[in-house]
């Protein structure tokens, strides 16, 4: 098994893998998440934003059960609930907007950056968040400047929620001051511990100075241009990689960090970018990667040849996917993903076994009906159907958890194995 | 437009999906775009459900608004129809699909389905959950049983002395605050009390179950916030009685068995001694003096609220600081009661109106929802949950009734433990100076909680936890008055339980007379004048 899980030398770059595979197209009931959601960490990441819905209850009522636990410290999130008034037009909407930001921003004078984020609600009834957000921005600049996008579930599924977000960043990015000299720019959010530990790597490489998009701080925006290189670190980033092709920069395409093969491809994309000798890259990630791969060995013995089946949540699943067929020797029954989107995903798609099963969109019922006759060793599902299947006797892994643990990174890489292996492994362990 | 960071309710529709969840053979389908599927993981995260709510959403999206929606949801009816064969259906919208107007009733309808479909009509912009509980279930029982009704009119028959009295219980559902447990309980009560349980419902019944409502003599409700408006009608309808009081606590549970022992038709001679419960004698036991006027802050459900209330006045010997409650359709029976205290009742669904009551009541204890627990924590006061919305904490393993006599030994370990004080906390009393137990310490069984005193007040403060209170915003007569520094290190021998009784005391001691300063004196002086 080490054998064919160590072996991703170049040459199984050649096969195409899943390239041109068939994809299992549903148009059925989805059970996801809407792009709302993407705010639990976006909030966290970003210290001086706020994110405020412009929604119904049922808006605010997504975001404290999604979150899992009920808010502690008073969170940068909120909503500005739409009601009957201001439906029946008896209250002016955007007048309303105003006196609910007016009284948010008094009571958080530590907000710099404001977010407006428009919900199902907002979108059907063409409030125009974009006008609002230039409006509140124009009272409220320098000390806050206020931004838009839409979260909505009638167009955003959520990870799109975080690309939506970074999208709306891209035109507040200030252009780059020297155009000769290329610049590398890792979009989308990583947890500050992986972010800088792939900093500290890039700057081994020469690679320096690196930006982070999203900045953890508003006032940090990175520069954009034609010298700049976007190598994304999440799959789900289409909106955001548009708005940066839009302002000249270029795309590094990429695997995503995800395992050591992974986050060795995708430094290596940087590295060869850049022109950095092969020798050097050797040199700089030799350490972290057999480090890397002593953390995956221990937990390959709990999944390998153990059959995966992924239900579509993230869009990390094609990545996640290749990280355990090809690293820790799992046999992927089904792969399914909200949104494939295949530009972002061919270096990923290349590396998965010939015939796995792709699905995009969902009808879960019918889904549901494939896993059960499948009888998968472990299912990759949302919190809606982990319960439900575990009581069935099938193993399951929450695919949140993929989202809000740092995975990514040669670190973190026996982390990621782990969160798959300890379902199985629990499973053993219990005697009752 | 309300700016709200927490909600103490769901829409309307999760209090629908909280009754077919409760029931079995009922199908829901829910015009609803993707994301509003979150609401399945409240049943399967939070109550740890095994099973998916029965529940099919449309999830339409942008792409199907310019198309047919309409369409999107009579395929979704149909094929939930035939993949569940329900007994009978729920059709509605979200708050998204209600702004479409699709009319799931009409189209539902025209689809001819071999079940009864219940169009649910549940206005997302101006109702709740609860509400959306209610009305669920009475449109339900209404659907199914409206054309069994009697005329108007016809009185019921009495019931034959060989046949033992029948009841209801009507009102608990899914993902109810300690709902399963709380049927238990009652059921046991009401067996022992020679009365039968003809149905419980929601809670595990079928649509068809729902037909043999009429069958028992009265209903008990047992969550009038969901209950009530069902059992109305069935008293209208049916002439089917219906109970008023909520057995939570051991003087409540004792007039609910007069109340059903009078709805049952039963020699209210023989109901006595049915068991009892321990908090009588907890409550008298030598160990319980300390509860005497614990300043109680009561926060909830407005069933519970008021309960819990009763309890920690009548029963506890607390002192009643703060009462309130999110649920507006009871707003009536919580002023009631807050009379009763001699506070002013809050009706609120805004947890920082809450937060702000909170500190200006300056509690001991609080009895509240998870997010009181969280405001509780912050202002370092201990706090005990008594009431949704509820937290995965909120399903222990053990059973943990309410209501009842077992219940009301629940709520006495429930709203004693936070504040389970022992010879150690009389040691730290007595001998404030043992470095170990400097003043800034918390008290043992409060662990690690701390409340931040601001920076400015700290010279004032003292930095205790038990007075409740956060120093940044201090009550109006504090800022007048400066403490000495002898006096404040006097204040800290003061055991901590009763320190900011203490505080209080002195403080409005000197604010009466006009002092500026207080020294040690005036904490005498304070003692005096209010020891009675």
């Amino acid at each position: 098994m080490s054998a064919q899980t160590l072996s991703f030398a170049p040459d199984s770059q050649t096969t195409s893998g899943c390239l041109d595979a068939p994809v299992l197209r549903e148009r059925g009931q989805r059970e996801v998440f809407c792009g709302l959601t993407g705010i639990v960490w976006m909030h966290r990441k970003i210290q001086d934003a706020f994110f405020l819905i412009v929604g119904s209850r049922t808006c605010a009522h997504l975001m404290q059960s999604a979150a899992g636990v009920m808010i502690f410290a008073e969170p940068r999130f909120g909503t500005a609930i739409i009601d009957e008034r201001d439906l029946a037009g008896l209250a002016d909407a955007n007048a309303e907007l105003d006196r609910v930001v007016d009284r948010l921003l008094s009571r958080r004078p530590d907000i710099k950056l404001l977010f407006l984020v428009g919900s199902c609600p907002s979108e059907v009834i063409k409030l125009d968040l974009s006008r609002a957000a230039q409006r509140l921005s124009r009272q409220h600049m320098p000390a806050v400047r206020v931004l838009n996008y839409s979260g909505s579930g009638i167009e955003t599924t959520f990870t799109q929620g975080e690309d939506a977000c970074l999208a709306s960043l891209v035109p507040e990015l200030p252009p780059s001051t020297d155009p000769g000299v290329p610049q590398l720019l890792v979009v989308g959010a990583l947890s500050d511990v992986v972010e800088d530990q792939f900093k500290r790597l890039f700057d081994e490489l020469g690679l320096a100075p690196v930006a982070f998009l999203p900045p953890r701080k508003s006032s940090e925006l990175p520069s954009v241009g034609e010298s700049t290189r976007y190598l994304l670190a999440q799959p789900f980033l289409s909106d955001t990689g548009r708005a940066l092709d839009q302002r000249g920069a270029s795309h590094v395409p990429a695997a995503f960090p995800l395992g050591a093969e992974g986050t060795t491809l995708w430094l290596r994309a940087a590295a060869d970018t850049f022109g950095i000798s092969p020798a050097l890259f050797e040199k700089v990630i030799a350490a972290p990667r057999a480090r890397a791969e002593r953390a995956l060995e221990n937990h390959r013995g709990a999944l390998a040849g153990r059959r995966l089946f992924m239900f579509p949540d993230s869009q990390l699943e094609p990545p996640l996917a290749r990280f355990l067929s090809r690293e820790m020797g799992m046999s992927l029954i089904e792969v399914g993903t909200p949104y494939l989107n295949r530009q972002h995903l061919a270096e990923e798609l290349a590396l998965l076994p010939p015939g796995t099963r792709l699905s995009e969109g969902q009808d879960v019922d019918k889904q549901l009906d494939r896993c059960r006759a499948d009888k998968p060793d472990l299912v990759l599902c949302g919190l809606g159907l982990a319960n439900p299947l575990e009581a069935e006797g099938i193993a399951t892994k929450w695919s949140i958890e993929t989202v809000f643990t740092p995975i990514q990174g040669y670190e973190q890489a026996g982390d990621l194995a782990k969160i798959f292996a300890r379902p199985l492994r629990r499973r053993q362990l219990l005697e009752v | 437009m309300q700016l709200t960071l927490w909600t103490y309710e769901g829409p309307p529709h999760v209090g629908a999906m909280r009754i077919a969840t409760a029931m079995k053979g009922l199908h829901y389908v829910l015009h609803a775009p993707q994301g509003d599927t979150y609401a399945d993981l409240l049943f399967t995260m939070i109550e740890r459900r095994n099973h998916r709510p029965p529940v099919t959403y449309t999830t339409f999206q942008a792409r199907d608004l310019g198309s047919d929606t309409a369409e999107l949801f009579q395929n979704a009816v149909r094929d939930a129809c035939n993949r569940f064969q329900p007994e009978a259906m729920l059709v509605g919208a979200s708050c998204t699909a209600e702004l479409i107007q699709d009319d799931p009733g009409g189209l539902a309808r025209a689809l001819n389905l071999p079940v009864p479909v219940v169009p649910l009509e549940l206005p997302s912009y101006q109702k709740k959950e609860n509400w959306g509980a209610a009305e669920t279930l009475y449109q339900l029982v209404r659907t199914l049983l409206g054309p069994k009704a009697p005329a108007p009119g016809i009185a019921r028959s009495p019931r034959a002395v060989s046949r033992k009295p029948r009841c209801n219980l009507l009102g608990p559902t899914a993902l109810g605050f300690r709902h399963r447990d709380d049927v238990t309980e009652l059921t046991r009560l009401l067996t022992s009390l020679g009365i039968e349980i003809n149905l419980v419902a929601p809670l595990d019944a079928r649509p068809s179950d729902l037909l043999r409502i009429p069958d028992a003599d009265f209903n008990v409700v047992m969550y009038p916030e969901i209950a009530s408006p069902v059992a109305q009608w069935l008293k209208r309808t049916f002439a089917q009685p219906m109970s008023t009081i909520v057995p939570i606590g051991v003087n409540a549970t004792r007039e609910f068995i007069a109340e059903v022992a009078r709805l049952a038709g039963l020699d209210p001679a023989t109901v006595k001694s049915v068991g009892d419960s321990r908090l009588p004698w907890y409550s008298r036991s030598i160990d319980s003096t300390y509860l005497t006027g614990k300043r109680v802050f009561v926060f909830g459900d407005a069933t519970h609220a008021i309960a819990a209330a009763r309890v920690a006045e009548e029963e506890l010997g607390f002192k009643v600081v703060g009462l309130g409650t999110y649920s507006r359709e009871m707003a009536r029976d919580v002023r009631t009661a807050a009379q009763k205290y001699g506070v002013e009742p809050l009706i609120s669904d805004d947890y920082l109106e809450v937060e702000e009551r909170i500190v200006e009541a300056q509690p001991e204890i609080v009895l509240g929802t998870q997010m009181e627990r969280h405001i509780a924590k912050r202002l370092g006061i201990p706090c005990a949950v008594i009431s949704a919305p509820v937290h995965v904490q909120d399903f222990p393993a053990r059973y943990s009734p309410q209501m009842g006599f077992e219940g009301a030994n629940v709520l006495f370990d429930t709203f004693v433990h936070p504040l389970m004080m022992g010879l150690e906390e009389h040691l730290i009393g007595m001998f404030r100076e043992d470095f170990e137990f400097h003043g800034d310490a918390a008290p043992s069984h409060l662990g690690h909680m701390t409340a931040q005193p601001d920076a400015t007040a700290a010279q004032v403060s003292v930095a205790d936890r038990s007075e409740g209170v956060t120093h940044a915003s201090p009550p109006a007569v504090v800022s007048e008055i400066g403490w000495k520094p002898e006096a404040e290190a006097e204040l800290k021998k003061i055991p901590f339980f009763v320190r900011g009784k203490a505080r209080r005391n002195t403080e409005k001691f000197a604010c009466d007379r006009g002092l500026d300063v207080i020294t040690i004196e005036t904490i005498y002086d304070a003692k005096a004048h209010f020891g009675k």
